[in-house]
C-alpha cells in the first residue's frame, strides 16, 4: 500500500509540474531567455492530452493504418484487422467477419448511410449494420485489390488503387475504371483520394494530382514543375512533387501530401511547405487533413504536425528521447517548446480523423486521441 | 439502374404476348374449346383481381384490398364488404401500407417503379412518385418525415421525403428486399427478403431482417436467419415483446431424394424479440401436414394467437402464442428439421382458398381476413371457433381460364407428397431461388445445379442443364411428377394448363435498359466485345468462341449445348444448354453449379484457358463493360 502511494504521489506531482509548465509555456504574455530578456511568447495552438491505445487495451494490432469517426464510434484499420471503439471496448472485424483482408489501409464514412467501406489489401469492404459485403477484383469491377484509399461521395465510391482509379455507382451497381487509358494519369499507383459534390481528387504516386470535375465531367492533372527531381527551382510555382500520397480538399483549398514535402491549392496559386521554411517536422508525408481553408493536419514520419494558416505546432515523441513533446513555430521561424505530458503513440503518422474538437491519430505503433485541453 | 418511364406499352405487350401465347397453346393442344365446355377453363385472357395484400382502416369501417393482376386497390365496406370503389394503381402492385394518420395510403408498384398516393378521404390518387427498382412494399415513419420503399432488385430501402417524393438515399439491405413492417412504437423498421444473401458456393444460405432505425433512417442492426433463404412478412405483438417473420428453410446441401422424410424444405417462423431473448427458428410443418410456403402473418391483441397464411398448402395455420414462446424459450437456436415440435404450438389449419397470401385481424380481433389470391376471393375467418365464416368473392371474372388454372397448379402444394412443395417454392414469385440443389437422377452428390429462372422462358428449350427436356411439357410433366412431387401425376389437361401459364411468364422490365432507351457508353463498347470476330491481337476468335454464337437470339440462347471448360469434378458431363441472357443482372449466381457467385467471376475464375469464348485478352475495364452490356439483356 505504502508502495502504492507512493508512486500515486509521484504521478500527482508529476502531473500538477506538467501543468504548471504548460501554463509558463501558453498562458502568460511574455517569457524570458536564459539571460532574461524577454520575448513575446509562443502563439496559442491546441494542446491535447493523448490517450494511447495499443493490444494491451484492445486493439487488434499495434501497425495502424487507418482512423475514422463515426460520432461516438472510432475505427481503426490495423495491420490484423479492422477494430471498432464503442462505449470503451474493442471489437475486432477479420476476414472470418468477411472482411476483404486483415490489412485495413483506408476508411470511408457514407455519413447518409452510416455504412462504413474499408480499403484492404485484399479488395474494398462495405460495413453496414454488422454485415461485411467484399467487393474484390475477381468478384466486381473493382480494378486492383490493394486499396489505399476510399471516399464516398453522394451515391459514389471512389475508390484508390494500386492498378488505377474507380468508382462505384451504388444506384446502378456500375463500375468506372480510371487509369492511363482514359485519365491524364501516367503512373497506376494510386494512393488516396479525397471526393466531394463539385471536384474529386486523387494522388497518383510518380503522377501528382488528378482532378475530376464532377460538373464537366472532364479531368484535370497537376504536376510538378520540376518534374520528379527534389530540386524546387521556383518555390510555390506548382505542386511540389510528383509522389503524391494524400489529399484533402475542403472549403475549395486543396491539400496535398507528398514525400518531399507539402501543398496546398486555391485554384490559382500554389504554397508549398517544406522543413526548410515551415514547421513541418518532416517533408516525408504520409497524410493530410484539412479543417478548412487555412488550417491543416500533417501526418509525417517524425511527427503530427497543425497548420493555423500563420504558425505550426507539433505533437511527438521526441526524437532523442521519446519523452512527450510538443513545439510551436511562429511566422517568424521562433520555435517554442511546450510542456507536455502526453505525445501520440508514435511519430510515424499514418492516419488521422477529427472527434469535435479531439483528434484521433493512427501510427505505426498504436492509435491515439488526442483530448483537446482548454 | 434506371427507372422505366412508362409501363403501360409493355404491360400491353405482355398482354399481348400472353394471349399469343394463349391461342399458340390451344393450337398446338387442339384440346381447349373442349376442355373449356367441360371443366369451365376457358382459353380467354381475363383480367382477374388477385387480391394480394389487405389492411383495415384506422377506424374500422373500411378493408382496403390490394389486387395485384387488376393493379387495383379495392376499397370495400368492412361490415357489408360491398365495394366501395376500386382504386386504379400502377403496374404488379405488391405491397400497401397507410400513413401513421391514416390519410393517405401508398401503394408499391413492383413493375413500373412507382409509389401510388391515395388520399383515403377521397380516395383518390393524388400523386404517384417515380422509385426504383421493383418496389415491393412502403412505409411511412411515425413522424410521416419519410418514406422506406423495399426495393426487390437493387436490393435495398430507398429513403424518401414523405411529402415531396424525392429520394435521399437507399440503405443496403437483403437480396430481393420485399417486406418492411414497423414495430409498434414506429421506431423501428423491419425488412425481410425473399432470395438469400450471397454465402460461399455449397455452404448453407443465409438471410437477414434488416433493422432500421426510422427516424435516423440508417440500418442499426441485422437479426441473422441462418439457413433461410426466403423471408416474407413480419408481424408483432402488440406490446412490441415479440417480433415474428414467416420463412422458408431450404434442405438443399443434401440430395433432393427423400421427401418422403420431410426432405426439401421446413416452413418456418423466426421469433425475435424480449419475449424470446435471442432469435428462435420454429417449424409449422408436421408430419403429413406441411404448412408450405408461410407469408402472411397476424398476432391478436391479446396475444393468445398467431395466424399464418400458407400459400402452397392453402391454409392458415393457428399458433398459441403463450405455448409457443415457452416452446422457443427451452429450445433455444433451430428446431426447423424437427417434425414433432409444431405439435406443441399449432393449434389449428384452416382450408381456405387458392395461394392466401396477406391477412389482417379486426381491431377486436375476433376475424381475420385472408385474401386468395388465386381465387380472387376473401375468406373472413372466425378467430375463437377457426372457422371460416364467410368467402367473399371480388367481382370480376367467375370462369376459370387456362391461365389461371395453371397458375393454380403452379403455386399449389397439392400435388406433391404429403403435400410439401410446389413449383413456387423453387421459383419465389415464378422467377427463381437462387439456390443450388442436388437432384437424385444423377447420383448422389452428382450434378449439384443452380436453379435457372424462369421469367420469358417461351422459346428457350431444351430443358435442364444438360438439355435432356425436350419440352416444358416433359420438364413439368413426368420429370417434375417423378422426382420432386413422388406422388400424384397431372392428368393432362392439368398438366397443359400448367405448361400454358410457365410459357406465358412474361421477363420483368429491365431496369439497366429501358425500351427505346440507347446503350450507354459502356454498354455500347460491352456489345462491341459480345459480338467481335476479332480479339485484340488482331486474331481471328472462332466463331463458336464468340459470345454472341452460342449466346445468340432475343433471348441470348442458340439452344444448343457447348462444353466451355466448366465442367466440375463432381460433374457426370461437360456438355451443358447453354442459359437464356433474360434479366441475367439479378439471376445470381452463375454457371451450371452455381459456383461463378458474379458475372465477373465466370471471366475472372472459370475461364482460364477461353474455353467459355475469348476474354482473357480483356482489361478489367473491358471486361467491365461487357458486363455492363449483359445487364442490359
Amino acid at each position: 500500500m505504502k508502495a502504492i502511494f507512493v508512486v500515486a504521489m509521484i504521478v500527482i506531482l508529476s502531473v500538477a509540474n506538467g501543468a504548471a509548465g504548460q501554463s509558463k509555456g501558453v498562458g502568460h504574455g511574455v517569457r524570458k531567455d536564459a539571460i532574461g530578456i524577454a520575448k513575446p511568447l509562443a502563439p496559442a495552438m491546441p494542446r491535447f492530452r493523448f490517450e494511447n491505445f495499443s493490444t494491451a487495451n484492445g486493439l487488434p494490432d499495434d501497425h495502424v493504418f487507418s482512423v475514422l469517426v463515426d460520432g461516438d464510434r472510432i475505427w481503426a484499420g490495423t495491420e490484423n484487422g479492422l477494430g471498432l471503439y464503442e462505449n470503451g471496448k474493442w471489437k475486432t472485424f477479420t476476414t472470418r467477419d468477411r472482411l476483404a483482408h486483415r490489412a485495413v489501409l483506408s476508411l470511408a464514412l457514407d455519413k447518409r448511410t452510416g455504412d462504413v467501406w474499408a480499403g484492404t489489401m485484399g479488395g474494398l469492404s462495405r460495413i453496414s449494420g454488422g454485415r461485411i459485403d467484399t467487393f474484390t477484383q475477381l468478384n466486381s469491377g473493382l480494378s486492383n485489390d490493394v486499396v489505399y484509399g476510399v471516399s464516398v461521395e453522394g451515391e459514389n465510391v471512389w475508390v484508390a488503387t494500386a492498378a488505377g482509379a474507380c468508382k462505384l455507382d451504388l444506384h446502378t451497381g456500375e463500375w468506372s475504371l480510371y487509369n492511363e487509358r482514359n485519365t491524364p494519369m501516367q503512373e497506376i499507383w494510386v494512393y488516396g483520394v479525397a471526393a466531394t459534390p463539385t471536384k474529386v481528387y486523387y494522388a497518383v504516386w510518380g503522377s501528382g494530382v488528378l482532378e475530376y470535375d464532377q460538373q464537366k465531367k472532364i479531368w484535370d492533372k497537376y504536376d510538378d514543375p520540376d518534374g520528379e527531381t527534389e530540386m524546387v527551382l521556383f518555390k510555390d510555382q506548382g505542386l511540389i512533387h510528383e509522389i503524391t500520397t494524400s489529399v484533402s480538399y475542403i472549403d475549395k483549398i486543396l491539400w496535398v501530401a507528398t514525400y518531399f514535402g507539402d501543398s496546398r491549392y486555391d485554384g490559382r496559386y500554389w504554397h508549398n511547405f517544406l522543413t526548410k521554411d515551415s514547421g513541418l517536422p518532416s517533408n516525408f508525408t504520409n497524410v493530410i487533413k484539412g479543417v478548412d481553408g487555412k488550417r491543416a493536419w500533417f501526418g509525417t514520419d517524425k511527427g503530427l504536425a497543425y497548420y493555423d494558416g500563420t504558425n505550426w505546432a507539433v505533437y511527438r515523441p521526441s526524437l532523442a528521447t521519446g519523452k512527450p513533446e510538443m513545439t510551436v513555430r511562429d511566422a517568424k521561424g521562433n520555435v517554442s517548446p511546450v510542456a507536455v505530458n502526453t505525445a501520440p503513440a508514435h511519430n510515424y503518422v499514418l492516419g488521422i480523423d477529427f472527434q469535435g474538437s479531439d483528434i484521433w491519430v493512427a501510427t505505426a505503433k498504436g492509435l491515439s486521441h488526442g483530448i483537446h485541453q482548454p | 439502374m434506371n427507372r422505366p418511364r412508362h409501363n403501360a406499352a409493355g404491360a400491353l405487350s405482355s398482354l399481348a404476348a400472353v394471349c399469343c401465347v394463349v391461342f399458340g397453346m390451344c393450337a398446338w393442344s387442339g384440346w381447349t374449346a373442349r376442355a373449356s365446355v367441360a371443366t369451365g377453363r376457358t382459353g380467354e385472357q381475363l383480367e382477374y383481381a388477385s387480391p394480394l395484400e389487405v389492411l383495415f382502416s384506422p377506424d374500422g369501417t373500411r378493408l382496403y384490398v390490394l389486387c395485384q393482376e387488376s393493379a387495383q386497390v379495392r376499397v370495400l365496406d368492412a361490415t357489408s364488404y360491398e365495394t366501395v370503389k376500386n382504386i386504379a394503381v400502377g403496374a404488379m402492385p405488391r405491397g400497401f401500407s397507410l400513413s401513421p394518420k391514416g390519410d393517405r395510403l401508398f401503394v408499391a408498384n413492383s413493375w413500373d417503379d412507382t409509389i401510388s398516393v391515395i388520399d383515403t378521404k377521397t380516395l383518390e390518387v393524388v400523386t404517384t412518385w417515380p422509385v426504383g427498382a421493383e418496389p415491393s412494399s412502403v412505409v411511412e415513419d411515425r413522424d410521416g418525415k419519410h418514406l422506406f420503399v423495399a426495393n426487390r432488385i437493387s436490393n435495398d430501402v430507398a429513403v424518401l421525403d414523405a411529402n415531396t417524393g424525392t429520394e435521399e438515399k437507399r440503405l443496403a439491405a437483403g437480396r430481393g428486399a420485399s417486406y418492411i413492417t414497423a414495430s409498434p412504437d414506429g421506431s423501428k423498421l423491419y425488412v425481410t427478403h425473399v432470395y438469400p444473401n450471397a454465402t460461399a458456393h455449397r455452404t448453407a444460405p443465409d438471410s437477414e431482417i434488416t433493422v432500421i432505425d426510422s427516424a435516423r433512417a440508417v440500418v442499426e442492426d441485422r437479426i441473422a436467419l441462418p439457413y433461410v433463404a426466403h423471408g416474407f412478412h413480419v408481424a408483432f405483438s402488440a406490446d412490441g415483446r415479440l417480433g415474428v417473420a414467416t420463412n422458408m428453410h431450404p434442405k438443399n446441401l443434401v440430395p433432393l431424394a427423400h421427401l418422403e422424410h420431410g426432405g426439401a424444405f421446413a416452413d418456418t417462423l423466426t421469433l425475435f424479440g424480449a419475449d424470446v431473448g435471442k432469435p428462435v427458428e420454429v417449424p409449422l410443418d408436421e408430419l403429413e401436414l406441411y404448412a408450405v410456403r408461410p407469408f402472411g402473418i397476424a398476432i391478436t391483441p391479446d396475444k393468445s394467437r398467431m395466424f399464418i397464411t400458407c400459400g402452397g398448402s392453402e391454409m392458415v395455420t393457428v399458433v398459441d402464442v403463450p405455448r409457443l414462446i415457452r416452446y422457443a424459450r427451452m429450445h433455444p437456436g433451430s428446431s426447423a428439421q424437427d417434425l414433432s415440435a409444431s405439435a406443441n404450438y399449432v393449434v389449428g389449419r384452416i382450408a381456405v382458398g387458392h395461394d392466401p397470401r396477406g391477412v389482417a385481424l379486426t381491431r377486436d380481433g375476433s376475424k381475420l381476413v385472408v385474401a386468395n389470391r388465386l381465387d380472387d376471393t376473401i375468406s373472413i375467418i372466425d378467430t375463437k371457433t377457426y372457422r371460416v365464416a364467410s368467402t367473399i368473392a371480388l367481382t370480376g371474372p367467375k370462369q376459370l381460364s387456362v391461365l389461371r388454372h395453371g397458375e393454380q397448379t403452379f403455386y399449389t402444394a397439392r400435388y406433391s407428397f404429403q403435400g410439401q412443395i410446389g413449383c413456387a417454392n423453387c421459383h419465389i414469385d415464378s422467377t427463381f431461388d437462387g439456390l443450388q440443389w442436388d437432384l437424385e437422377p444423377d447420383g448422389f452428390g452428382r450434378d449439384v445445379v443452380d436453379n435457372r429462372p424462369i421469367e420469358g422462358v417461351k422459346d428457350t428449350e431444351p430443358f435442364k442443364w444438360n438439355g435432356g427436356n425436350p419440352n416444358l411439357p416433359t420438364e413439368c410433366g413426368p420429370r417434375t411428377e417423378k422426382y420432386f412431387w413422388r406422388a400424384e401425376n397431372y392428368d393432362d389437361l392439368t398438366l397443359t394448363d400448367l405448361v400454358v401459364y410457365v410459357r406465358s411468364l412474361p421477363a420483368r422490365p429491365n431496369r439497366w435498359r429501358l425500351p427505346g432507351e440507347a446503350l450507354t457508353a459502356g454498354q455500347e463498347r460491352g456489345e462491341a466485345l459480345f459480338v467481335r470476330g476479332t480479339d485484340k491481337f488482331g486474331k481471328a476468335i472462332p466463331e463458336t468462341n464468340r459470345c454472341a454464337y452460342c449466346h445468340s437470339g432475343p433471348k441470348g440462347t442458340n439452344q444448343k449445348s457447348f462444353d466451355v471448360g466448366t465442367k466440375k469434378a463432381t460433374d457426370n458431363a461437360g456438355l451443358l444448354d447453354t442459359p437464356q441472357l433474360t434479366n441475367i443482372a439479378i439471376t445470381a449466381p452463375y454457371l451450371h453449379d452455381g459456383s461463378a457467385a458474379t458475372l465477373e467471376q465466370i471471366w475472372t475464375v472459370f475461364n482460364p484457358q477461353d474455353t467459355h469464348g475469348r476474354t482473357n485478352d480483356l482489361t478489367k475495364d473491358e471486361l467491365n463493360d461487357l458486363i455492363e452490356y449483359l445487364r442490359t439483356r
